[in-house]
């Protein structure tokens, strides 16, 4: 013990004279970290591919992310991301270098220089209400040399000047029913045709000029069937709907002002009816299709009213819209699905019959069905015109075809990233040899002298170069075993898309990527959502030889009685070993600290009705489970109705749902917040996984604290009911936060603080006996930062030294939590700058090392900031003991160093989400923070004391060897012949 | 060095010995000179070695308490050494108490053999043997007494409880919202 004191003491000595700042050199950048740049899903692009220039694709992204992607390799040009409340309607090019967004429920407005993505201008658009239907409508109209974009959003239709976001004119369209379904400007003519419809059976069209906002006629009709969903227009002055049974299909001519409707059962036209259809918008002159249950049909109108079924497929179709290639010609492009391969046709869209082009190209299976297709065309050397299609996976991927094969593809369904968890790799055995070493003598020698010129100081900045490249390029980090320090392991990851990616730590290259069957969509499950990821078998000792799996967890459906959907798969190579659709549904996953002979983790799903089960359902899992039965709890945290509630087992299940494995409930306790003054915003518990190296705290004077170390507390953050708005919106005695410590076994409230003239959001990490939380201080207008901390006052007697030295203490007995905890605690607020997107903290396998918190700042970055300047023992005047013991003079704000970002120059865009991991070195933690980028790095929060770092000057260590030993053996043979003399002598 | 003593070694002693037949009567025939009485000289003679002999041990006594009181300036220097490195963990102090430590430690192992040199049947040196282990205890005190006071010693509660693990707890519970 004294040894380890020493040692810490020692330690900490030899480190106060260190810089205690954590930065980064210049060439240690990629070293160990690497970060990818991705878009989401894609929603629109538009192709700009003039003859000069580089030829460029704009999208726009369900991650709300506008970028320039190069067409050649599918790089990023440039890239805007924009909040999560300032939803991308639509985009277009303009005047060939504006990029144009439509954002914010058609309220905002902005132009982006094409090359650079520079923002030009940006003008807010406002309306009479808010309507659901936003139009962006590109017109090759121009009023003096400029271009104007037709705008309709929020019931006012805007025309926008391209060069400086002006709006020219604008036109209310205030009918109180009036449900706006297209806005079309037929080419070549100045006029602006607005259709929608009325209270259900009333179809209105306004005729406006496009060059003034004048109304040119306003007609309306009455269709008693009613009409369902979206129209389809199919010429410029005729669209096709649906009635409100979906089977007759509507053909709405308005030409001259005169509106006609004509009807068509849809059995009509195909034999054998499927049911209630649904139309699929496209732009394509004269060709529309419909979709019922999985089949779908494309239809050809023929003079205004004749309908003309030209395709029937079972195979899933998207459609892309129309293409103009020249004066008059439309062209558009069908997707087709079969099994393994993807088929391409581009027809022009008054001739169906022939294809102008038609190509089949072979298909990963784990991409899913086509979502979206986007063409464009180019002229080939023999002036005929060529095709290439951008096409929008289900796994949010995006492919560039042309000539039949897959120029490139991105993986931007990584930017949205559900869970997150690691998995180690297989061990390394004798002949298993993955990595490729060096194969060349020549090659291994001109690296090893490269490096040792680097080494001496005589390398030429070409040199250092190579030798950097070298240094970033090895292939040490990005072998497929596990490694002695625990640095390379597998993040798997569960995208929004129901894709489950294996990425490798080393450097980020995915390993496997599987489409998951449970969470595709089936007739048994319309609309699956993942939701979580847990450890499914972690194999320990005994059962080395099993994979290691995942469970994913999945639900049909939005709401919260959906069947939930399982599945388990193998992380060495990706294969779903089994996947379950559930009859009960899933509200609640409890990952159990129990595992089976074959180290799988005993989980509990609770359901909607509070019925538990256990997964796996084996026998052996239930009599594991059954020992422990009556010490398994669990809570549940209504957010809406403001109530914590604690349940225990009861017994088997009985009614109809009996199973072997399903258990009933009872409630124990609960806490019920004063639903007309408090509202839970934000709940946190310590992570199931982190270790704790001690119990004791000491500090100054030899003292001990005994820290409260439970996993079962829960810190919950509510705010006033007026709080729950925007910051600014409420004055500070309106306004206030409360945040409590609670037992999740015995309901006990532990503790529990008022922070009067403050409101959310709160953001919060808990970890050990501490919680730390981020929210806003009104009286102060300044973001806050407050830390709790938490200790055992009923262990403070046993101070008894030889009590100690000969066991006799009961601090490590097992404790109930039913006996009555004396807690006391301790906190501290601090000013902080930063509005925070999320915290984590770090985590190490033994927990010795100390802690640091891992904050999202608003700018997208990672910032760490040590635990340290989180203490509330800390005071203005620090006594000389308490210095020696580590504690910080107290400041009103806690310190931003602009070194301890460990992003560095990076930003995460869209940062949601940090996870830590910890490495097998006790001193490092490895990092991944995910948003539409993802970020991945090491961390020692004290160094890495135990190993050498990278730049451990190894020349000098052998070089005062070798000189060692030439001086020991230079004054051996000198002695010897002294002495020898000597003895002459 | 070694071999040359070996030659000498084995080359045979010479001594002469001149005490030899001093109290037996002279074989030949010559007087005692005037004024010489044999008979005191051999008293004398007898008195003298025996003096000496005291005064040796005398000598011994003297020199094994003076041995065995050496310590004691050392214990001074050490504490004066000690005042000076003060009470905070650093290289100098911890030299200073680690050879605090480490002089009486080594000196107790070597106790035999300090006073080999003035073993002699008549001198008691029990007395001396037992101020000089005495004096090194004390000095070893010092020693473990710097060491407390420098915080090393593992003599308080913390000590024995800054490495224990968190208590187990017997319940267990999960949850939080709904998915």
């Amino acid at each position: 013990m004294a040894i380890r004191s020493f040692l810490i003491l020692f330690i900490l000595f030899f480190f106060s004279s260190l810089n205690p700042i954590l930065s980064l050199y210049e060439d240690q950048v990629g070293l160990v970290d690497w970060h990818q740049q991705y878009l989401g899903k894609v929603k629109q692009a538009v192709f700009h591919t003039h003859k000069t220039g580089r030829k460029r694709v704009v999208v726009s992204t369900e991650e709300n992310v506008v970028a320039s992607l190069d067409l050649g390799q599918g790089e990023i040009f440039w890239r805007h991301v924009l909040g999560s409340n300032d939803v991308i309607d639509g985009i277009d090019i303009a005047l060939g270098k504006y990029v144009i967004t439509l954002s914010s429920g058609g309220s905002i407005l902005r132009a982006w220089n094409l090359p650079d993505g520079q923002m030009v201008w940006e003008s807010s658009l406002r309306g009479p209400k808010h309507s659901k239907s936003l139009f962006l409508v590109r017109t090759n109209l121009k009023i003096e040399k400029d271009n104007i974009v037709i705008i309709f959003s929020n019931g006012r239709l805007n025309a926008v000047s391209c060069m400086d976001g002006e709006v020219l004119w604008e036109k209310d369209f205030e009918g109180e029913s009036l449900k706006v379904q297209q806005v079309i400007q037929p080419p070549g003519s100045n006029l602006i045709y607005v259709v929608g419809f009325a209270s259900s059976s009333l179809f209105e069209m306004y005729q406006i000029n496009a060059l003034n906002g004048e109304l040119l006629k306003h007609e309306s009709a009455a269709f008693s069937g009613g009409f369902l969903g979206e129209v389809s227009p199919v010429f410029s002055e005729t669209v096709v709907a649906l009635d409100s049974t979906g089977l007759i299909l509507l053909t709405i001519s308005f030409q001259n002002g005169k509106i006609s409707f004509h009807q068509m059962p849809i059995s009509n036209l195909v034999k054998d009816s499927f049911g209630p259809a649904k139309i699929i918008p496209s732009s394509v002159t004269g060709i529309f299709a419909i979709k019922m249950n999985a089949v779908t049909i494309v239809i050809r109108v023929k003079d205004e009213s004749k309908l003309e079924v030209v395709e029937k497929t079972n195979h899933e179709t998207s459609i892309s819209d129309a293409l103009s290639i020249s004066e008059g010609q439309q062209a558009f492009a069908l997707v087709q699905h079969a099994s393994h391969e993807i088929h391409l046709r581009v027809k022009l869209a008054h001739n169906w019959d022939d294809n102008l082009l038609k190509e089949s190209v072979k298909m990963d299976q784990h991409r899913g069905l086509v979502h979206k297709v986007y063409i464009n065309n180019y002229i080939r050397t023999d002036k005929s015109y060529g095709f290439r299609a951008l096409i929008v996976m289900e796994d949010h991927s995006l492919l560039l075809l042309q000539q039949g094969e897959i120029v490139w593809s991105r993986e931007d369904g990584l930017a949205s990233i559900i869970d997150v968890t690691t998995s180690e790799l297989p061990v390394e055995r004798d002949g298993v040899s993955v990595a490729k070493v060096e194969h060349n003598l020549f090659e291994w020698l001109k690296g090893h002298m490269l490096k040792l010129k680097g080494t001496l100081m005589l390398a030429s900045p070409q040199d250092i170069a190579a030798i950097q490249s070298m240094r970033l390029k090895n292939s040490e980090k990005s072998k497929m075993t596990r490694d002695h320090n625990g640095f390379r392991k597998l993040l798997i990851v569960l995208t929004r898309a129901g894709k489950l990616f294996a990425l490798h730590t080393g450097d980020g290259h995915i390993v496997w990527s599987h489409l998951l069957q449970s969470l595709q969509k089936s007739k048994v499950c319309q609309h699956p959502i993942g939701l979580n990821l847990y450890k499914w078998q972690v194999p320990h000792h005994h059962a080395m030889d099993e994979n290691p799996s995942v469970l994913v967890i999945g639900k049909c459906g939005p709401s919260s009685d959906a069947p939930g959907a399982l599945s388990f798969v193998d992380t060495y190579t990706g294969k779903e070993l089994s996947s379950l659709s559930l009859v009960h549904s899933v509200a609640q996953v409890i990952p159990l600290p129990y595992t089976d002979s074959t180290e799988q983790c005993l989980h509990l799903l609770i359901d909607a009705d509070k019925h538990a089960h256990l997964y796996p359902k084996t026998p052996e899992a239930i009599s594991i489970f059954e020992r422990e039965f009556s010490n398994i709890y669990w809570y549940s945290v209504e957010d809406d109705n403001g109530i914590i509630k604690g349940h225990a087992l009861r017994g088997k299940c009985t009614g109809e749902v009996a199973d072997e494995v399903c258990f009933d409930t009872r409630e124990l306790w609960s806490i019920v917040f004063p639903s007309e003054s408090e509202k839970i915003i934000a709940t946190v518990t310590r992570k199931l996984n982190e270790v704790v190296h001690t119990q004791a705290k000491v500090i100054a004077d030899q003292e001990v604290m005994y820290k409260y170390i439970s996993r079962n507390l829960l810190f919950v953050a509510t705010v006033a009911l007026k709080g729950s708005v925007e910051i600014g919106s409420v004055t500070p005695e309106e306004s206030w936060l409360v945040a409590y410590l609670i037992d999740t076994v015995t309901g006990r409230i532990l503790h529990q603080v008022t922070h009067h003239g403050s409101q959310g959001p709160v953001h919060a990490v808990f970890s050990e006996n501490w919680v730390v939380y981020h929210y806003f201080n009104l009286k102060a207008h300044r973001y806050e930062m407050s830390v709790i901390e938490i200790y055992d006052q009923s262990r403070a007697d046993n101070k008894d030294v030889w009590k100690l030295v000969l066991g006799k203490h009961n601090l490590t007995s097992p404790i109930s939590l039913y006996s009555r905890p004396d807690v006391i605690t301790k906190s501290q607020s601090y000013f902080f700058t930063h509005s925070v997107k999320a915290i984590a903290v770090t985590s190490t396998t033994k927990g010795i090392t100390s802690k640091q918190l891992l904050i999202g700042t608003i700018g997208d970055q990672v910032l760490a900031l040590d635990k340290r300047f989180l203490d509330p023992r800390r005071t203005v005047n620090p006594t000389q003991a308490e210095k020696e013991e580590g504690i910080i003079p107290l400041t009103d704000s806690l310190p931003i160093i602009p070194q301890s970002y460990v992003t560095h120059a990076l930003r995460v865009e869209g940062l949601r989400g940090i996870i830590t991991v910890p490495a097998k070195l006790e001193s490092t933690t490895l990092v991944f923070a995910h948003g539409v980028d993802l970020f991945f790095t090491q961390l020692a929060p004290s160094r890495t004391y135990d190993s050498l770092t990278d730049d451990f000057n190894y020349a000098l260590l052998l070089i005062t060897i070798v000189a060692l030993l030439a001086a020991i053996f230079v004054t051996w043979t000198l002695s010897e012949r002294k002495e020898l003399q000597e003895n002459w002598r | 060095m070694e071999k040359g003593k070996g030659i000498m070694g084995s080359g045979g002693r010479w001594a002469v010995d001149f005490s030899d037949n001093s109290t037996a009567p002279p074989s030949r025939d010559i007087p005692d000179p005037p004024g010489f009485t044999r008979a005191s000289v051999d008293q004398d003679d007898s008195t003298v070695s025996r003096q000496k002999k005291d005064a040796e041990s005398n000598w011994k006594a003297q020199k094994a308490w003076e041995v065995a009181q050496a310590p004691f300036k050392n214990l001074l220097m050490m504490g004066f050494m000690m005042w000076m490195a003060g009470n905070t963990v650093h290289l100098f102090s911890i030299g200073i108490t680690f050879s605090a430590l480490w002089q009486p430690i080594s000196a107790l192992q070597g106790v035999g053999k300090v006073f080999e040199p003035y073993k002699d049947n008549k001198v008691d040196l029990l007395g001396p043997k037992l101020l000089f282990i005495a004096l090194n205890l004390g000095g070893l005190a010092l020693g473990v007494w710097k060491l407390n006071t420098l915080g090393l010693l593992p003599t308080h509660a913390s000590d024995w409880v800054s490495s224990l693990p968190p208590a187990q707890e017997v319940e267990y519970s999960g949850g939080g919202i709904p998915l």
